[in-house]
């Protein structure tokens, strides 16, 4: 009873623990037949009790049953039968590995055709693989891009804000070197014009009266200055 | 076999003999056959012969009643 439950048991789907997939592979080779009819299993059962001879005195003493007691009739199908069975016997034996041959090549073309296309899948998912972990080495070469932008960016800024410190004290230094200009053009102006004033004044000033006098002086003073200068050669 | 033959007439009566039961030993019997005769890579002539023969045996049976008249001798 516990083989019924185990051969039982193996042939639900639901419960074992076989996983479907990858499917099993086909077995190579059908069960042992013997003479192409009889299955090697009736020998095996056989053996134990009565050896190898067992099966075939078995098959000797069932045709002598059948035929004696008339079970199995021999008539005109009977040399239909047997003709028949030579025919076919004979083109077996003959034809039989060449059709296997045939048989094994197509189902390796098949086979072979259906291998190509998991290949060629296999290897165009290997293809996207390696695109993939590529494009993911260029995603991380891109921070470098982004640093470098940032650095360019913070460049120009730099240049920028000192170009207007530039200009800016430039244009201080110009305004105040005006006010200096400014400043030393009044004080020359006022310098000239004082002193032109106070010459003016001072032509002004000498009236005729003191022109003559200091004309008369003049006269005086060279006349005594030649008369010193005649009285030193003598000295 | 995992049957005892002293034992057949007890399993025999805890077959499922519903027509249910009945489909699915049949069911059981053509995959475990086919299984191991046909669904092969490399299968030989054994699978198809046996379906034959058992062809022909059966159809020699349901013909008997027809094949006695031409019987050689009349008491066996």
């Amino acid at each position: 009873m516990n083989g019924i439950a185990t051969a039982r048991a193996s042939r639900s789907v639901h419960t074992s623990q076989q996983s479907l997939a990858p499917v099993p592979a086909l077995p190579e080779k059908g069960g042992k037949v013997r003479y192409g009819l009889i299955p090697e299993e009736i020998f095996q059962f056989l053996y134990p009790k009565t050896g190898v001879t067992g099966p075939y005195v078995l098959g000797t003493g069932l045709l002598t049953y059948l035929l004696s007691k008339e079970i199995y009739v021999i008539n005109h199908e009977t040399f239909a039968a047997a003709s028949i069975g030579i025919v076919i016997v004979y083109g077996i034996k003959k034809f039989g590995p060449s059709v296997a041959a045939f048989a094994d090549k197509l189902n390796d073309e098949k086979v072979s055709k259906v291998r190509e296309v998991k290949e060629l899948a296999v290897s165009n998912l290997q293809q996207a693989i390696e695109d993939e972990k590529k494009e993911q080495w260029r995603a991380e070469g891109r921070q470098n891009l982004f640093d470098a932008k940032r650095n360019n960016v913070a460049m120009l800024l730099e240049i920028n804000y000192r170009e207007r410190l530039h200009m800016v004290t430039n244009e201080v230094k110009k305004r105040l070197d005006y006010q200096i200009a400014l400043q030393n053009l009044q004080r020359r102006m006022e310098q000239e014009h004082l002193v032109s004033w106070v010459e003016k004044s001072v032509v002004k000033s000498i009236t005729p009266q003191q022109e003559k006098e200091s004309i008369a002086k003049c006269i005086t003073d060279l006349k005594m200055l030649a008369k010193i200068e005649q009285a030193r050669p003598t000295v | 076999m995992d049957v005892k033959l002293g034992e057949l007439p007890n399993w025999a009566a805890t077959r499922d003999f519903t027509p249910n039961g009945i489909l699915s030993a049949v069911r059981r019997g053509h995959d475990r056959f086919y299984n191991k005769y046909i669904n092969v890579k490399r299968g030989g002539i054994g699978g198809v012969a046996m379906l034959l023969t058992g062809y022909v045996v059966l159809s020699y049976i349901w013909e008997y009643d027809h094949i006695k008249h031409d019987r050689w001798r009349k008491y066996h």
